[in-house]
Formats: structure tokens, sequence, C-alpha cells
């Protein structure tokens, strides 16, 4: 199953390195990882959505990421109310005569085109994981040429 | 002030009084100043054994060890050192030179990514950019390797900060906010584990380094006189608790006693002091304690529950968690008929060994502990003679059996006296070792002669990597794939490097060495020529349960 974590962290070099060396050294698998600054410029904050079978092998990442020094605080999304969104770029085969098709797809999902040429268009879009799923599969009518996904953030309600 | 000088200030500050290391290009400023320093440098002749000497002098005096070395292929060296200390959760400070900040990154003459390096391998390390930083992190180096669950800590030196002349400010306090260690217990959990002491019936306290590292050996003695329960413990527990105790079942798991296993497995309620649960202790996991609840304390969360269930999880220091459950137990357990059923099972299968035969590192080791009256400090090698050591030693109190627990270093035990001894100067030190391991150090001889550091060496020579060659014979249909180690003359090796060597063949030689040894104002080898396939008994097979022991309860 997958859980989301973020993790506060001292905004130092080196730090990322530490996270994800914890990760592959204990054999955890990251599926995705989002990292900026946050209010104050000395913390950054991680987002890293974990693939754990069991509890026990989630409480172990949590406390692993806990014992580091540079690590300040860890919240477990998976059994708090919270938002969690991810932004994504998807190349597509797009042609004039697509453009009803998409506008009304692009609409219900609140996506839009960033730039297109004659023959494709970027879309670009933000959203929970069943939108960002629901979107991908509604774009594969158009043929899917690339796709770039910052992996999830999240919040706390 | 210089980097290089506000380094040493601050190692004074810090307490220090020895640095095991070594010199290179990169560390020039910091010998400099050490060089009219009041702090004695222990010159080795590699830097691994710098590593283990400090971390040693660590384990034998609970004061900070300190080994330095230079960039790159020094750095590196102290790696092996390093990781052997945090996998025993031992406090350490690793100090590196590096190229200069402006060059890092170039590939530059011995440049290594140390701090990236030795990032698993230690508590937390520290690449230094400014000189400025230096004082506050030396302070934070030093708190966080010696608070909390204890490890190495490295400081990667660049030379240019070294040279760097900037104001020194000590800071009065250390602040991280990210390192908060819990030291006390949770007041409900005591209440429930203090509960389920007084209804249980067969107690077993399993106790770790943990015990040693909080110097919790007397309330760990007096809970379990008050609760009658027995205490077993692992290898890095050695000492926490006396064996000679009638409450003792000596150490258990895959070499352990065969009572204490059985004891284990029997057991109706564990309580885990500052112990892991490691694999050479549990066996195969499954099978472990299955009729037993569990109480772990530890101060480090992420022990609990790592390997096993735990029904109460009490995180904290070790010292103050026994010492809060102490004052909480108001009902003892009821456990006469327990200890009966333990007596019998020592009474049954002790430690044993066949006297018949060639000389026998069993009886050499009875001999070093009749001869020392079980007060000397014991380090070993890694293999058989760490566990014979572990087995026939008598030892009585916390910080005197000194061995690499968790990474099983070879070559440890010979830098280890080494580090023992210089901390420890009125102790006799005696490496327990093999004819394969002290080959891994061998060169440190030059260190002990040339510094009048008084080791004394037992090398139970059997011509084997003993251990290995242990379960080729037994699952490897007696194979012996590599295992068979010629050495040099190690009597004629210890005098060419102005030490005393002394061979033993015979048994009635043995006693007579070991005294001669103790007396001698002198690094000595003693040589033991033993039986070549004398195997560690009794022993549970990887991956059976712990009370599926060869040559175990009879």
């Amino acid at each position: 199953m997958k859980h989301t974590i973020s993790v506060v962290v001292e905004n130092k070099f080196g730090v990322l390195a530490r996270i994800a060396g914890l990760f592959s050294a204990r054999g955890y698998n990251i599926s995705s990882l989002a990292v900026s600054e946050t209010l104050d410029p000395a913390t950054s904050c991680m987002t890293i959505v974990v693939e754990a079978e069991d509890e026990r092998i989630l409480e172990q990442i949590k406390k692993q990421l806990n014992k580091l020094v540079d690590v300040i605080t860890v919240t477990d999304f998976t059994k708090k109310e919270h938002a969690d969104r991810e932004l994504m770029l998807v190349r597509i085969n797009y042609t004039p005569k697509d453009k009803h098709a998409l506008t009304g797809l692009l609409e219900k999902y609140s996506a839009k085109i960033v730039q297109h040429t004659s023959d494709s268009a970027i879309i670009e879009a933000a959203g929970g994981q069943q939108q960002i799923k629901q979107l991908l599969q509604g774009l594969e009518a158009f043929g899917i040429k690339e796709l770039v996904r910052t992996g999830r953030i999240a919040m706390a309600y | 002030m210089t980097g290089a000088e506000i380094l040493i200030e601050s190692l004074r500050r810090e307490g220090v009084e020895v640095i095991f290391g070594y010199p290179g290009g990169q560390v020039l400023p910091l010998f400099d100043t050490l060089y009219d320093a009041d702090i004695r440098f222990i010159l080795t002749r590699h830097e691994q054994a710098a590593a283990h000497a400090a971390d040693a002098y660590s384990r034998a005096t609970g004061k900070m060890g300190v080994c330095l070395a230079t960039s790159g292929p020094g750095a590196t060296n102290l790696t092996t050192g390093i990781a052997t200390a945090y996998m025993d959760s031992i406090p350490m400070i690793a100090i590196t030179g590096q190229v200069k900040t402006h060059l890092i990154g170039n590939d530059a003459f011995q440049e290594a990514d140390v701090t990236g390096i030795t990032r698993p391998i230690t508590k937390h390390n520290y690449l230094v950019k400014d000189a400025k930083d230096l004082a506050r992190i030396v302070r934070e180096a030093f708190h966080v390797a010696s608070t909390g669950r204890p490890g190495p800590v490295l400081i990667d030196i660049p030379v240019d900060v070294q040279q760097k002349d900037v104001e020194f400010v000590w800071p009065e306090e250390v602040a991280i906010r990210g390192y908060k260690p819990n030291y006390y217990g949770h007041p409900g959990q005591i209440k429930k584990a203090a509960k389920l002491i007084a209804s249980c019936k067969k107690p077993v306290l399993y106790v770790g380094g943990g015990v040693v590292t909080s110097g919790a050996a007397g309330t760990l003695r007096e809970l379990a006189e008050k609760m009658n329960a027995p205490v077993t413990w692992t290898l890095m527990g050695i000492g926490c608790f006396p064996s000679t105790h009638k409450l003792s079942l000596g150490m258990l798991g895959m070499h352990g006693t065969a009572y204490a296993n059985h004891a284990i497995m029997e057991s109706d309620l564990i309580i885990a002091v500052g112990a892991r649960f490691d694999d050479r202790v549990t066996g195969r996991i499954d099978a472990f304690a299955p009729y037993a609840k569990v109480i772990h304390i530890d101060i480090d969360p992420s022990s609990i529950s790592k390997n096993i269930k735990v029904h109460i999880p009490i995180v904290g220091d070790a010292k103050n968690v026994l010492g809060q459950l102490l004052e909480e137990l108001t009902k003892v357990p009821e456990t006469s008929d327990w200890l009966k059923t333990l007596e019998g099972w020592k009474k049954k299968s002790p430690l044993t060994y066949k006297a018949e035969g060639k000389l026998k590192p069993q009886y050499v080791i009875e001999q070093i502990n009749e001869a020392t009256g079980s007060e000397a400090i014991i380090t070993t090698e890694v293999g058989q003679n760490q566990m014979w050591a572990a087995q026939w030693y008598t030892y009585s109190h916390p910080r005197t059996f000194l061995s690499s627990g968790g990474l099983g270093t070879m070559g440890f035990g010979f830098p280890a006296a080494m580090g023992a001894k210089v901390g420890c100067p009125e102790r006799i030190v005696f490496d327990i070792a093999g004819d394969g391991s002290i080959q891994m150090n061998i060169q440190e001889l030059a260190t002990c002669v040339c510094n009048k550091i008084h080791v004394k060496v037992a090398i139970l020579n059997n011509g084997y990597l003993g251990m290995v060659r242990q379960w080729q014979e037994l699952f490897y249909k007696k194979r012996y794939s590599h295992t068979c180690i010629s050495g040099p003359d190690f009597v004629k090796l210890a005098e060419s490097y102005g030490a005393v060597g002394i061979r033993v063949t015979k048994k009635e030689e043995v006693r007579p060495a070991i005294e001669k040894a103790i007396a001698t104002e002198n690094t000595v080898f003693i040589d033991f020529h033993i039986e070549p396939e004398e195997n560690v008994f009794p022993m549970v097979p990887a991956g059976e349960a712990i009370n599926h022991m060869i040559e175990g309860l009879a």
C-alpha cells in the first residue's frame, strides 16, 4: 500500500542524500518525492510517497526518518484528513480538429493547454490521485507522447 | 585563531586527552597545532587501527575516543573502524582532512567524498565549509555522539578551513531542533510493565549493550534480585551482570548456553533491556520465544518492534527506566519453580569441552581467567576466538569485554586492546586472537612497542580461519575452501618489533607462559598451538530455532 509522508528537514546540503540513502539502505521503495523550501528558508519539506507492505514497515520508516539528526518533524497522512495534489505535464498528439473533444475533457479536470504545435500539445494539470488518473485515461484517446509528474504534495486539514 | 587551533581548543574543552591517528597532506595544519598541544597523540601504523583504538578507548572508559586521519585513503581506511563503532552504538569522533573547499568535487589528489561514504555508517557527519562553524560543529558532534543511542560522528575539515583565521566563539549550549532523545520511560507504560511482571511465572531478563552504555548494571542487578528473575545477555551485554551470580544464565543465541536458549523458549515474559533482537540472538525469528509476552526497553524507538512484536514498548535510558520499574514494582512474581527448572538445566547441560587430545583453546582461556583473577579487560578478534572468549572467561563488570559484535570485524582485537590499555593503563589487557584475525592489524606491534602500550595477545593458532572452517565442516561436507591459512613465526615477528614472543604447544606450558606475559613490561604475543579442528559448541545452525542446538541440552 502507498503512504504519503511529509518530512520537514534542515535546509542544508546533503540532507536529501541522507533521506534517499536511508530508503535505499533499508530497502524501502520511494514512489515519488517532492522537495522544496518552506515558509522558513532554513527548512525544507519533503513529501515522500512510499510503498509499505504492512503497518510494521511503515512504522520503521517513520522511526528511521525521525532518527536522522537533520529531520525536524515527520507527518504520516495515512490516517489524517488531508489534501494531496500533484502537477503533471503531458505531451499528446493534437491537431486543430481535436480541439472540441480536448477542450471538453480539459474543462472537466481544470486542465489547460500550455503550448501547442501543428501536431502536438502540452497539457498542464494539477489534482488529486483520482483526477490525474482519470484525465490520463481520457488523454490516451489522443495518444500520449511524453509525461512528466512532480510527485504528490500534501497538507493536513 | 586558525581553524586548526579552534579544533584543538574545542577538543580540549570537550575533555579529550588522547587522539589516535595518522598524518597526511590535508591535515598538516592540524598536526602543526598538535605539535604544541597538551593532547597525547598516538601514531598508529594504519588508520583502521586508529579507529578501532579510539572505539575501544570509548568502550573501556566511557570517555570519548577520537581518531584523526587525512583525506582520501586516510579517511577510507577509517571506515571499517567507523562502521564497527556504528553497529555497536559506540560514541566516537572521527576527524578527517579534506582537500581545499574550492577543489571539492574536482577529483583532486587524495580527494574522496568522505561525508558521502560515511553517511550510512555514522550517527551524523559534518563537512565544515567555514571555520566560523567549527567550534559549534565540534560541540554538536560530541553531543550527538554521546547522547541518546550513541554512535560515531565524523567531521570532515578542508585544509583551507584549518588554515583560516577567525574569532573563536565557544557555544555555551547545543541546540539541534531535530534531535531530542527521550530519557525517561512513559509512566503509563511503566505501570503496565509492572503489572505484567507481577503476574508472570517464567520471566527472563534479556540484556544487551544498552545496559553497559547507560551504566545500568547496578540497577539491573537490583531489579533481577527483587524479581528473583534469571538474566541472560547478548555478546554486547557481557559484563553487565556478574556471570557468577546465581541468577545468571550466561550468553544466549547462536553460541549461547543451552539453558539460556531454553529459558527464552519456555519463558512467559521477556524483559529486553538495551538489546535489539539481533538474528544471532533470535535464530529462526518466527519460532522465537513462542509463549512470551515482551517488554522492550530501549532508548532508540526504531529498535523496538523492528524484528519481533513487542507488547509493552518503553522508550528511554536503560538506567532510568529500570529505576522507574523498581519503584513501581510493589508485587513481585513467584519464580521459585522456574528457577528450580533452570537449575536442573544448568546441571544437566553446562558449557563443556573435551579436555583430552591436543591443547584446547577453552583451557587456554580458563587459564588466562585464573591468572588474571577474572579482572582483566579482554578484547577479541572475530570468529571462534571471540566465542570462546565470550564463553570461557568469567566477566563480572561492564566494559571488560570489548568485541566487535554487530559488524564482526576481524582485526579489531589488537588495536582495541591498545585503545583500552591507553584508557586504563593500570589494567591488564588481553587480546584473545586467532591466527587469521591477528594478521589483519599486526602492524600495530610497532605502535605498542614505540608507545610502551603493554598489551598481551593470546593467539589461538589453529592454522585455520576457524569459524568459517567449522561451518564448512558442519554444512559444506568438510570442503575446506580457502580456510587453511598460514602465518609468520609469531615469536620471531614479535621479537623483530621489539616485543616479546612466547610459543606454547603443551598444556603444562600454558600457565607459565601467561604468568610470564603478565609479568613482562612489554607487549607480549603468546602463540598457542591449539587443536586445529576444535569447534565452538553449543551451536544453533543458521535459520534454526534457538533451542535446536548442536551439542545443546542433553
